[in-house]
């Protein structure tokens, strides 16, 4: 048995990184990630600027895309409209979640 | 060892066609990817089927798979005598191994010049699941994971391992975190994998989670909501004081500022919620009956104001 120890890093808005760290992150090539921005499955964080820069929670997204694309055989539009509707989804249950929250409980 | 029957597992017959075990891969698929799968189980139901699939879309991996003979799911096994001379690593140890190694040895091995390609190492998603005081305060989680490793001969063997991940605070649920280079080893050169995490938290008896704020109700009687009242209230750091003002509504918010998770990268932690509700005594004794039915006749107050409107235009 290893027993090992170690410190995470965050993945959120805050965090920004570049193509090339996202690609290595992701295991996806430079190109493969630049179709997955064509096709509006991710959007860097300002699409104007050059080099583009991309949040921490993209590379949750393309890693997402990326086991779709694998396990379902699917090509880059296919995986685009899944990603996004998960997206959609996602952004759904958690504003239902924050809601809930406010909902008192009967006393 | 341990047999697994991949048939068995897509349900198809050991005769199925390379489209009809695909066609059973992607229905399964549709019910247990997790992405896409609201079933708890889906995660570890998914990769059975994914391992099962790999396996049997490939003709030659098939073939070598048929010919380990029929066993039950779960007996130990060893493969005919000359199994590993005809189908991958003729050293290959059959004892603390994985059929799914087994197989995936057979990709990483052969190719052409024979010689060794650079594989980067998996990416492992493991959930963990604290308490809103563990994320208030920050803890240490201990993960144990079973995993494939080469050895110097770069044969692959399970390897218990366990982790200890400090998770600092600033995690709410939901939360994702990555560890780098701590997923799969990576062969022949390529990188280590990541380790992500995924945060989960407990549900609280008294705090309700919405990101960084927390929510609880704070019930009041209907004297100190009119004449507003100073309250001792909990947070997740310890009582405090809270001003409840004159004429306090049920329902209204009353925030209590900072006092929700802290959030990462020392950014402003989030907010504590009191709702308000109001509530009676359960059986009003004789002297709040009467103070009541002195209120009942002194007050001009008509909670029903729009409902009299509403009535009054129908007819």
């Amino acid at each position: 048995m290893t027993h090992e120890s170690a410190e995470p890093e965050w993945l959120t808005d805050d965090h920004a990184l570049s193509v090339k760290e996202l690609a290595e992150m992701s295991g996806l090539s430079e190109v493969e990630l630049l179709e997955l921005v064509d096709y509006g499955a991710v959007t860097p964080i300002d699409p104007e600027a050059s080099p583009w820069m991309f949040t921490g929670r993209c590379l949750l997204t393309v890693r997402t895309a990326c086991r779709l694309r694998i396990s379902f055989d699917l090509e880059p539009h296919g995986v685009a409209l899944i990603v996004s509707l998960l997206e959609r989804i996602h952004g759904l249950e958690s504003q239902l979640g924050n809601l809930r929250a406010q909902l008192p409980r009967r006393p | 060892m341990k047999y697994k029957d991949y048939y068995g597992i897509l349900g198809v017959d050991r005769s199925a066609t390379t489209e009809a075990v695909k066609k059973a891969y992607r229905k399964l698929a549709h019910k247990y990817h997790p992405d896409v799968s609201k079933d708890p189980e889906g995660e570890e139901k998914f990769k059975t089927v994914a391992e099962a699939y790999e396996t049997l879309k490939n003709p030659e991996k098939r073939a070598a798979y048929d010919q380990l003979g029929r066993h039950a799911p779960g007996e130990n096994f060893r493969p005919p005598p000359d199994w590993g001379q005809q189908h991958g690593d003729p050293q290959f140890s059959f004892d603390d191994a994985d059929l799914a190694d087994l197989f995936a040895g057979m990709a990483a091995g052969r190719h052409p010049g024979g010689g060794h390609i650079r594989m980067s190492g998996q990416d492992y998603d493991v959930s963990t699941r604290i308490s809103l005081a563990d994320a208030f305060h920050g803890t240490e989680v201990e993960l144990s994971l079973t995993v494939p490793e080469p050895d110097a001969q770069g044969r692959l063997h399970r390897v218990p391992r366990t982790l200890k991940v400090r998770i600092p605070k600033g995690a709410t649920d939901g939360q994702r975190m990555r560890l780098a280079g701590r997923g799969g080893k990576g062969l022949n050169g390529g990188r280590d994998g990541d380790l992500y995490l995924n945060i989960t938290l407990h549900s609280h008896p008294l705090f309700r989670i919405s990101g960084h704020d927390l929510y609880f109700d704070l019930p009041l009687a209907p004297w100190e909501a009119v004449l507003g009242a100073s309250l001792e209230v909990p947070t997740l750091a310890g009582a405090v004081r809270l001003k409840v003002p004159p004429n306090t509504q049920a329902g209204q918010q009353l925030r209590l500022s900072g006092r929700g998770l802290p959030k990462p990268q020392g950014k402003a932690a989030g907010d504590l919620f009191a709702i308000v509700q109001i509530v009676l005594p359960v059986a009003a004794s004789d002297i709040e009956r009467g103070l009541f039915e002195q209120l009942a006749t002194g007050s001009t107050f008509n909670p029903r104001e729009r409902l009299q409107q509403e009535i009054n235009n129908d007819s």
